[in-house]
């Protein structure tokens, strides 16, 4: 057999069908995960047709869009945003239990954002097909599984079938050579990546990042990077399974256990892309050439160094993003005045993260008029940060901290910020209008984000890093 | 396959044109409008906070609140059209104003997948093609399904692929989950086989 790439040899394992010209392939799909937003109305039409869904213990539901992240009153009542958002989550504890479906709800300690709870207990795994109603499914291609988002009709196929109707994508490498300088995270590299291929520079492909800067990465930070493929428009991101991979997954709650991890483990080792085999698209990124990067206008692609100045608008459409985030072209994002931080979401709201964020704010003040929030990716991060006394470095810096869900990254929950305002967030979308109608965006690194709450304008974050502050 | 929506074989309109690049979906259908159980009901949200003024009038600022605009259900889009979240609330918020077709150099994998599945067709035409469609709104076109075609005001034709699976859906108002149900025997024995594998 000729040399494969880690892509085709996921693919060409979920082959119930291969494509032909007049139909598309029947794709076999592992792990289905659910939230409250996307699968309302797939669950109708399973009912309307009189389906159930084929495979429950391969389908696994949490709460985390439309959930408060306030905790409940004295008589536990919990402050939802509308009553929509309420009767939204109360329709999937219905379907959960109507249909014999997992949910890691509001009793569960395993609740949390889907990209954070599901590789946290185990049910992401290396090798696997994995889809949810959320573009950041891309997400889970940091173990080396093919996961990628899907539509609410789609939703439903999988509920019903446990398939997908798809055509192969196309594979575009993105080696990255050389290490990350002090300072410079995940983020930052995969916010330059976005910015060197475009936002539309991965439609129709399927990401595979390789190279010594990503096996230099942790589970983690690989999870940061593979999130955000869908802001360059690829559906799919992924990364070769490795030690760091195994020595992460192991013991977790659903993974194989004894005999049959070491099995799995065997398995996995043949994943990673054969020598030789070709992508339809390479790229070069060098690490060690990366600033601390963030955005400067209204999509994920619009990136620059932190110290560099804004580009000159090309068009009257850029123009307009910049006249939207209120920015200058020749100007530096360094310096802009900011009014709420946002440390959270898919994207960044892990104990590492978290860790990072909490290293600068230790000993330290969020400027007077900057509203800060800290929302961990879940309850298991939750825990692990309070442990470590994180939530107080948090607190005692004058900081919001909240219990787990999306929140600010999609301000649909009531966790928004006010027309005008500038938002330095560690989510992955700077959309006109995501984070509240008419909120600017500047997507940054939780170092960035940590650093701009202090400094209350957009700062470097090696201006505070390895200082001791008096506590 | 069982029939869930009405075939549909043409869609003959003006143009409207929103000459933005990148139109995203949280720009089609803002995220606090998600949080409906429902398919239906979406198309007043639709780029709700682009066509609305502050006092909840409609922006004449906004393009298609312009009176050439009003009822055309071709709409022509700058590039990369339908980019960022899987909502499928984009697609029904865009039918539910009276879309029926979009047009654009580039289409976003999943919004396009998500449109198709609803009747909502989305075509991907070239550069030079979308160059023009983006300089005449309101031109009058005859899109042709069968055919991969659209009929221009000058006579002239512009092709588009469409993958031949969407095109019979399409056509036949078939649905894609009935396709599906039907390959039960074949599903099963791959799931036997994986539990072999294991």
């Amino acid at each position: 057999m000729s040399a494969r790439t880690l892509f085709d040899k996921l693919w060409d394992a979920h082959q119930v069908k291969a494509e032909t010209d007049s139909t598309p392939g029947v794709l076999y799909i592992d792990l289905h995960l659910v939230h409250e937003v996307t699968s309302p109305q797939a669950f109708d039409e399973l009912r309307g047709r009189g389906l159930k869904v084929r495979r429950p213990d391969r389908t696994l539901a949490t709460l985390d869009h439309s959930t408060p992240t306030l905790p409940p009153d004295a008589d536990g009542k919990r402050p939802y945003f509308t009553k929509e958002a309420e009767a939204q989550v109360a329709k999937l504890e219905a379907n959960v239990r109507e249909f014999g479906v997992d949910l890691m709800g509001w009793d569960s300690p395993q609740r949390g954002i889907v990209h954070v709870a599901g590789p946290e207990v185990g049910a992401t795994q290396p090798g696997m097909t994995i889809v949810c109603g959320d573009s950041h499914t891309a997400t889970h291609g940091a173990f080396g599984a093919l996961a990628f988002g899907i539509g609410t009709t789609e939703v439903g196929h999988v509920l019903a079938t446990q398939c997908l109707l798809q055509r192969k994508p196309k594979s575009f490498a993105i080696h990255v050579d050389g290490a990350l300088q002090d300072g410079v995270t995940a983020k930052d590299l995969i916010l330059h990546i976005i910015g060197q291929i475009g936002i539309g520079g991965g439609t129709g492909h399927v990401l595979e990042y390789t190279g010594e800067a990503i096996r230099a990465l942790s589970m983690e930070e690989r999870m940061t990077v593979c999130n955000m493929s869908i802001e360059a428009g690829a559906r799919a991101g992924l990364i070769a399974p490795d030690e760091t991979t195994f020595a992460w997954l192991e013991a977790r709650e659903r993974v194989p256990k004894g005999e049959a991890w070491d099995r799995a483990v065997a398995q996995w080792r043949t994943l990673p892309s054969d020598e030789g085999a070709r992508y339809d698209r390479e790229v070069r990124i060098d690490a060690s050439s990366i600033q601390p990067s963030v955005t400067y206008g209204t999509h994920p692609g619009m990136v620059v160094s932190i110290h560099a100045p804004v580009p000159a608008a090309a068009d009257a459409i850029e123009q307009r993003a910049l006249d939207y985030m209120k920015v200058t072209a020749g100007k530096p994002i360094a310096g802009e005045a900011v009014d709420v931080v946002f440390i959270g979401s898919c994207t960044n709201g892990r104990l590492s993260d978290l860790r990072a964020a909490a290293g600068i704010l230790r000993g330290r003040r969020v400027a007077s008029g900057v509203r800060m929030l800290v929302v961990p990716g879940s309850e298991q991060v939750r825990r692990d940060a309070e442990q470590e006394g994180l939530h107080e470095v948090f607190r005692a810096a004058g900081a919001e901290w909240r219990q787990p869900g999306c929140s600010m990254c999609i301000a649909m929950n009531g966790d928004l910020a006010q027309p005008g305002q500038l938002v330095v967030a560690t989510s992955n979308r700077n959309f006109e209008g995501r984070q509240g109608k008419g909120a600017r965006t500047v997507l940054a690194s939780p170092l960035v984000a940590a650093a701009s709450a202090v400094a209350g304008h957009v700062a470097d974050p090696r201006d505070y890093m390895n200082q001791e502050v008096a506590a | 396959m069982s029939q869930t929506s009405r075939p549909l074989a043409y869609v003959h309109s003006r143009t409207a044109v929103l000459r933005d690049e990148n139109i995203d979906t949280d720009r089609i259908i803002p995220a606090r409008f998600l949080t409906t159980t429902e398919r239906t009901g979406l198309g007043k949200h639709c780029f709700e906070d682009w066509r609305y003024a502050a006092d909840g009038s409609d922006d004449p600022a906004f393009p298609l609140n312009q009176p050439q605009a009003r009822g055309c259900s071709i709409l022509v889009a700058g590039r990369n059209f339908g980019c960022g979240s899987s909502r499928e609330h984009a697609p029904w918020a865009l039918l539910d104003y009276g879309i029926h077709a979009v047009i654009s150099s580039e289409i976003a994998d999943i919004f396009r997948g998500n449109a198709l599945k609803n009747g909502l067709l989305a075509i991907v035409v070239s550069d030079a093609e979308h160059r023009w469609l983006l300089d005449n709104p309101g031109a009058e076109l005859r899109i042709d399904i069968a055919d991969g075609t659209i009929r221009v005001p000058d006579g002239g034709t512009i092709r588009f692929d469409l993958d031949a699976f969407s095109r019979h859906c399409l056509l036949n108002g078939v649905d894609q989950l009935g396709f599906l149900l039907q390959q039960e025997d074949d599903i099963t024995a791959f799931e036997q086989q994986q539990e072999k594998a294991a």
